[in-house]
Formats: C-alpha cells, sequence, structure tokens
C-alpha cells in the first residue's frame, strides 16, 4: 500500500503542473510494431494522454536497423522528434557528443533516476560527461532460450533443462520434421545468438574480456573455440528456418514447427499474445540453463533538443512518465521486459519474467553488447555471423580468426 | 513519310539533338576559340541557354559537388557524422579486406552481366516479335510493359512470394504430385543472385522490349523492301542491317541497363535483404548498412568512391571512343 501512495504521489507531480497548460502533441518515434510491442507502446501513449498531452505515434517498421537510420537522418537534417527510441548504450553516443540531445539532468534529480534505477549501469549508459541524456524504460535481456513444449512432446523426447540437453534431443526433432532451432535471417539475430552463447558457455569473464577490454588474444582462444563449437551446433540445428523476421521465428516455436529459439525476453510478449502460458505452453531457459546470467541492455528514450520551447518543457514531463511506476508496469507486463525501477510491484509477472527479476535481484547481471562495442563494430559481428549461420561451408575456426580480428580493430 | 524524315537527317545531326546538352558546352568552346567577330554564336538561343542555368547548376553543385565531397570524406575516419580528420587509405584497406564487399562485387558482376546479355536479347527478340504487324499489339504491348511500372519493391515482394519454398512455385508443383521437387533460390546461398536475377529481368525487359520496338519502328520500310529484292533472308536483315542501323537506340538503352544494375538495392532488400547470410549482397546495400546501420561514414563513403571508380573505369573509355574519335574526325 504504502507503494501505491508513493506511485500516487509521483504521478500527481506530474500530472499537477500541466493541468494548466494545454495539451501539447509530441512526435515519438520507435521501432515497435509486432503485435506484443505495438500493444506495450501503446501503454506508453496512454500514459503520457494522461498528463493532457497527445503522443503522435511515429511507429516505424522493419527493426532498428531499418529505423534507427531514419531517425537519425531526421535529427542530423533537422527534423527532429520531441522523443526517439533507441538502445541504450553507444548507439546516440555522437548525436549526444554534437549537441542534438536535450539534457534532461533536470527532470533526472527532481524525479531522483539515480536512487530508482536499478541496476545502476542501465543509467550510466545514459550519461555522458556526467549529464544524462535519456530515459531507460526497460532491461532486455538476451540470454534466453524459448522452447516449445509441444514440439518436444510430438519428438517423444523430455523438453531439456539445458543447451546440452536441447542440443542432444535434435536429431529427435529433426526425426519428428521440426527444425529444432529458429533462427531468422535478419543478422542481428545470429550475431545475438552467438553473443548469448558466449556469456552461456565462456562465462561472464570471457565475455568482458572479449567485448569490454576487446582483448584480441582472448578472442583467439580456447574459450572461445568453445563457443564456436556450440555455434557450429546452432547452425546445424537451424538448417531450414526459412524465416526473416524474429518475430516469425517466435511463431515458429509458439506453433510447434521450431523445437526452441534463442531470443531475447521480448519473444515472451508473442507468446502472451499468442495466449501461451509460460511453464505450460512453452518453457523459458534463462542463460540457456547453463550460466544464469542476463544482460541489461534495453530500449531508453532520447529527447532531441527542439526550437519549440512549450514542446521543450513537455519533453520533460514524457520523461518523467516514462519512469512512473505504473506506467513502468503496465508497459513491461505487455512488453515482457523487466522494469527499470527495482521498487515496483510486479504481482502480474509470469513464471519467466519472475525468473527474470529473481536474477536481476541476485546481480547476476552483465552489460549487454550495444553499451560495449559501436555500431561499427556490431554490424561487422553481424555480418560475420549472418554468414556463418548461413554457410556450413565456414569452418568454425575460419569464423574464429575473423571473429578476432573484429575485436583486434573494435572501438 | 516518318521514315524518311528520320533518314533524311545525317546520323550526327540526330545525335546532336539528342545531346543538347554537350552541344552546348561544344558551342561555348568553339566560340572563344572562334573569331570575335561572330558574338552572334554565344547569344544564339539565349533564352534556351538561361532556361538550362538551373540544371546546369544543380549539375555542377549537387553532383560533382557531392560526389568530390564523399571522395574528400572518404579519406577521413568519420563515424556518424562527418569530421575532417584524415586516415589516409585505411577505410579502403579495410573496405577490400571485408569478406562482404568481395561478396557484394562478385554479385554484381554476374547479375550485371546477365542482365545486359538477358534483357537485351530478350527484349530485342520480343521487340521482333511484335514488330511483325501481329494483332493486338497494343494489348501485349502494355503487358510485357506492366512490370515496369511496378516499383523494385513490389517487384521484390512478389517474386519473394513466388520463390517462397512453402507457398511458391515449389509448393504448387509439389501439390500436384512432384513431392521431390525443389526449386528455392532465395534460401540456397550458391544460387540466390539468380533468384534476384529473375526478378529484376521480368521487371526490366518490357522496357527494353518498348525502346528497341521503338528504335525498329525507326527503321526505314524501304530498307526492308531492299533486303527482300536482294534475296536476304529476315534473320540476316535483322542482324547485319537492322541491328547496326539501331547503334544509338541499343547504346540509349544500354546506358539505362547499366545505370539500373550499378544502383540495384531495393530488389535485394525486399527479396532476401542480402541473406541467406551475406550471400545476395550488393555494393549499393554496403554503402547504406554502413553510412546507416553502422554509423561509420568514412567506410560508406570509401564504397560509393569505388563503385563511382568502377562506373568510370568502364564508361571512360568507352567515351573517349564514342566521342573523342568523333571530333578528331
Amino acid at each position: 500500500m504504502k507503494l501505491r501512495s508513493l506511485a500516487a504521489v509521483m504521478a500527481a507531480t506530474v500530472v499537477l503542473p500541466l493541468a494548466a497548460a494545454q495539451a501539447t502533441d509530441l512526435e515519438v518515434t520507435h521501432w515497435w510494431t509486432s503485435g506484443g510491442e505495438a500493444a506495450a507502446v501503446a501503454e506508453l501513449a496512454k500514459a503520457f494522454d494522461a498528463t493532457g498531452n497527445k503522443w503522435i505515434d511515429g511507429a516505424i517498421a522493419g527493426s532498428g536497423g531499418t529505423a534507427r537510420p531514419i531517425m537519425v537522418s531526421r535529427i542530423t537534417g533537422g527534423d527532429p522528434m520531441a522523443a526517439t527510441q533507441f538502445n541504450h548504450g553507444r548507439q546516440a553516443e555522437e548525436l549526444v557528443e554534437a549537441g542534438l540531445m536535450r539534457d534532461l539532468t533536470d527532470v533526472a534529480t527532481r524525479e531522483n533516476w539515480k536512487e530508482i534505477v536499478k541496476p545502476s549501469s542501465l543509467l550510466d549508459s545514459c550519461t555522458i560527461d556526467g549529464k544524462i541524456y535519456c530515459a531507460p524504460v526497460n532491461i532486455h535481456s538476451w540470454q534466453w532460450l524459448w522452447l516449445s513444449n509441444a514440439a518436444f512432446e510430438k519428438a517423444g523426447v523430455a523438453v531439456p533443462k539445458n543447451w546440452d540437453e536441447f542440443v542432444a534431443a535434435a536429431p529427435a526433432l529433426e526425426a519428428a520434421g521440426i527444425v529444432p532451432l529458429a533462427v531468422g535471417g535478419q543478422p542481428w539475430q545470429a550475431a545475438g545468438a552467438f553473443d548469448v552463447l558466449m556469456v552461456a558457455i565462456a562465462g561472464k569473464d570471457t565475455f568482458y574480456k572479449v567485448f569490454k577490454d576487446k582483448d584480441a588474444e582472448a578472442a583467439a582462444g580456447p574459450e572461445i573455440a568453445k563457443v564456436f563449437k556450440a555455434a557450429d551446433d546452432a547452425r546445424r540445428m537451424s538448417k531450414g528456418t526459412n524465416v526473416q523476421d524474429w518475430n516469425q521465428a517466435t511463431n515458429l516455436v509458439i506453433t510447434g514447427k521450431a523445437g526452441g529459439q534463442i531470443m531475447g525476453d521480448w519473444a515472451q510478449g508473442e507468446f502472451a499474445l499468442a495466449g501461451q502460458i509460460a511453464g505450460k505452453d512453452y518453457t523459458c531457459l534463462p542463460g540457456l540453463g547453463v550460466n544464469e546470467i542476463i544482460s541489461t541492455g534495453g530500449d531508453a528514450f532520447y529527447f532531441p533538443v527542439l526550437k519549440d520551447e512549450e514542446k521543450s518543457k513537455v519533453q520533460d514531463v514524457l520523461a518523467a512518465t516514462l519512469l512512473a511506476p505504473e506506467t513502468q508496469v503496465a508497459f513491461n507486463l505487455k512488453k515482457g521486459s523487466l522494469p527499470v525501477r527495482g521498487d515496483v510491484d510486479l504481482a502480474a509477472a509470469n513464471d519467466c519474467m519472475k525468473k527474470g527479476l529473481e536474477i536481476l535481484a541476485a546481480g547476476n547481471v552483465i552489460e549487454g553488447t550495444d553499451q560495449l562495442l559501436s555500431a561499427d563494430s556490431q554490424k561487422q559481428k553481424e555480418d560475420l555471423f549472418s554468414e556463418f549461420f548461413a554457410n556450413p561451408s565456414m569452418t568454425p575456426e575460419d569464423a574464429q580468426k575473423r571473429f578476432a580480428d573484429i575485436i583486434a580493430s573494435a572501438d | 513519310m516518318r521514315g524518311e524524315f528520320a533518314y533524311a537527317m545525317t546520323r550526327p545531326e540526330r545525335e546532336r539533338q539528342r545531346f543538347a546538352p554537350i552541344d552546348i558546352k561544344e558551342e561555348t568552346l568553339m566560340t572563344s576559340q572562334a573569331d570575335a567577330g561572330r558574338p552572334s554564336r554565344l547569344l544564339r538561343n539565349l533564352s534556351a541557354k538561361i532556361a538550362s542555368i538551373p540544371m546546369m547548376l544543380t549539375a555542377v553543385v549537387i553532383f560533382l559537388g557531392g560526389t568530390l565531397w564523399t571522395v574528400v570524406y572518404s579519406f577521413t575516419n568519420s563515424k556518424l557524422l562527418p569530421r575532417l580528420s584524415y586516415v589516409g587509405l585505411d577505410q579502403y584497406e579495410r573496405l577490400w579486406a571485408a569478406p562482404r564487399w568481395v561478396v557484394s562485387i562478385q554479385n554484381l558482376a554476374i547479375y550485371g552481366f546477365f542482365t545486359l546479355v538477358f534483357s537485351l536479347v530478350m527484349g530485342f527478340v520480343l521487340a521482333a516479335l511484335m514488330d511483325q504487324k501481329i494483332r493486338f499489339e497494343n494489348t501485349f504491348r502494355t503487358i510485357f510493359l506492366y512490370p515496369f511500372a511496378l516499383s523494385f519493391i513490389v517487384t521484390g515482394l512478389v517474386w519473394q512470394w513466388i520463390l517462397n519454398p512453402e507457398f511458391g512455385i515449389q509448393s504448387v508443383v509439389r501439390s500436384l504430385g512432384f513431392t521431390g521437387f525443389t526449386f528455392d533460390p532465395l534460401y540456397d546461398s550458391d544460387i540466390v543472385i539468380y533468384g534476384i536475377l529473375i526478378a529484376g529481368l521480368w521487371q526490366g525487359t518490357g522496357l527494353v522490349m518498348c525502346l528497341l520496338l521503338a528504335g525498329l519502328r525507326g527503321i526505314d520500310e524501304d530498307i526492308w523492301k531492299a533486303a527482300r529484292v536482294d534475296g536476304i533472308p529476315v534473320w540476316r536483315t535483322y542482324l547485319f542491317i537492322v541491328i547496326p542501323m539501331m547503334r544509338p537506340v541499343f547504346i540509349t538503352t544500354l546506358v539505362i541497363i547499366a545505370s539500373g544494375i550499378v544502383r540495384v538495392y531495393d530488389l535485394v532488400v525486399a527479396q532476401t535483404s542480402g541473406g541467406p547470410g551475406i550471400a545476395s549482397e550488393v555494393p549499393a546495400k554496403y554503402v547504406y548498412d554502413y553510412m546507416f546501420q553502422a554509423q561509420n561514414l568514412g567506410q560508406g563513403f570509401a564504397a560509393s568512391t569505388m563503385m563511382l571508380v568502377t562506373v568510370a573505369i568502364i564508361i571512360v573509355p568507352w567515351a573517349y571512343l564514342e566521342f573523342g574519335g568523333r571530333r578528331r574526325g
């Protein structure tokens, strides 16, 4: 109850100053277009409209890779939107350095973001030279293996509890005409799956050594060789997926045409939308059931500098609204992601989200690759892994060599 | 009558009409060299020259200026925003070391070669067939040209569905009873570029046909009569008399096809987004992806400069032979 009243007070501080002001339209761009995502973003819009302003939805279809260039060119081209989604981390770094993004430090201090945002690395990713430039809205972790219970039942094997069991079950799935592992054709999916395998198999230290310290020797070493071996298994198991988008791949798991998928917790929104129940219809294995660590990347909203003063003021309101407790709960339940504040009540969370919250509470977290690597290095990695997954004649050794080269030149 | 008129003009005259902007440059050149006693040359068609100033400015400032800007910045390490800090040839070294770029160039070569050959051959054969005074010519012409009215994105999506193994040709043939039938070019790294080629040809051949048909109609009837009197078979008339006479039309067509090849991008995005893996990547897509997705302008500029150089390597010797030779003579 204490929490509720606190929430009410916080909401009031947001709403009251605006009751007097007239409604202002803010255009918000994002790339949340799949069914579950659209439902989640509607919650944000509802919360913002409740402050007496108007959320003009600027959804850009086709995932971040398509949307980000459009957003960046609008901002650099002098036609900025009022707020825009980025993955927090380094995607908007240069825009901030060029002075195109609004400094949110005032709002952050007023709303006490430093205290409430957990883990604090989220806010660190928004901070450049001591100033805060973005509002984190959720935590997305990549390290999940989603399994279709129906598919394993059909193949006559038990639902695996970790990656090795899953690999062992692959032949049975294939015999039943099921693709063991769904990997969509978009390059980021293959690269992401590899990062997940790396955390699960090589562990946190190696992960940091490679991606944070950019240690090319470690990237060429035996630990990573094991990861490439696993990626080779994954490649074999993913043969015949033949879909592009991640949600189409998730849909293969939902319909039992594929055994599983390595995908971030945003996949959960799709399962929820299809009316499936965690534990009964599908199983989730954080950290592939091997190493229960999750990364804490996610989405954040950036607010470009606007000429219109009225709108600039309302940008602050939107920033505060995004982190308000009720917004956080409503949004993240629909999205399948975890809230950025540790003090909200997620009683309605399902089994998988609860697992995620536990891991988060235990502090078994790492930074996401978006936070550690520049977009340039990420893209090179995507090129490598999309080739690796599509081309069975590329040996794991060759791929590792190229991977080490990328890490050596990474910034 | 129409044929006679076309024939009454000498070839250089007709070409001069076609290449009007070049003509202006030539004229100014000639005037400056000519004696000062004839200022009227410069002032002739003054209003036409004034009217073309905006286009000339656009060409110089936007095309030429933009090109130079791109080349200059390709030697910098610009990331998301352009920055003048030079790194020499680093971007180019990285570019040619990137497997994806090499695959892109190979794909463009394959796509370019086959598009050129097939669209010219198929376009000409269709045009020649249409030229046989067939019935419903208008209807056929519309049908063949219709794909050209669709954008590459739509074309790509349509062919993505047609070539999709679960919904397209493969599934139709399998449902007829041939269960072993496999046809999934878009999901096979080795042949994916041919899947894109099919869509490109489907879209572009109609236009080539129309251009060549127009060229065929420009051939004087008397030539045909003379060939028939001499007893030359129809195919030889086409091959050795008509085609050489259609040279200007072929050159125009070639330029249109070639520019379509170099900039191929949307077709690939719609059909495969470069996949499977990087098997159907093309240079234009590399440029876009690295400029915007990877936020590495320097790399993107280096790649686009390489595209320009490639085009220049092909165009310059040809232009020299085509225009340089004539000026001497």
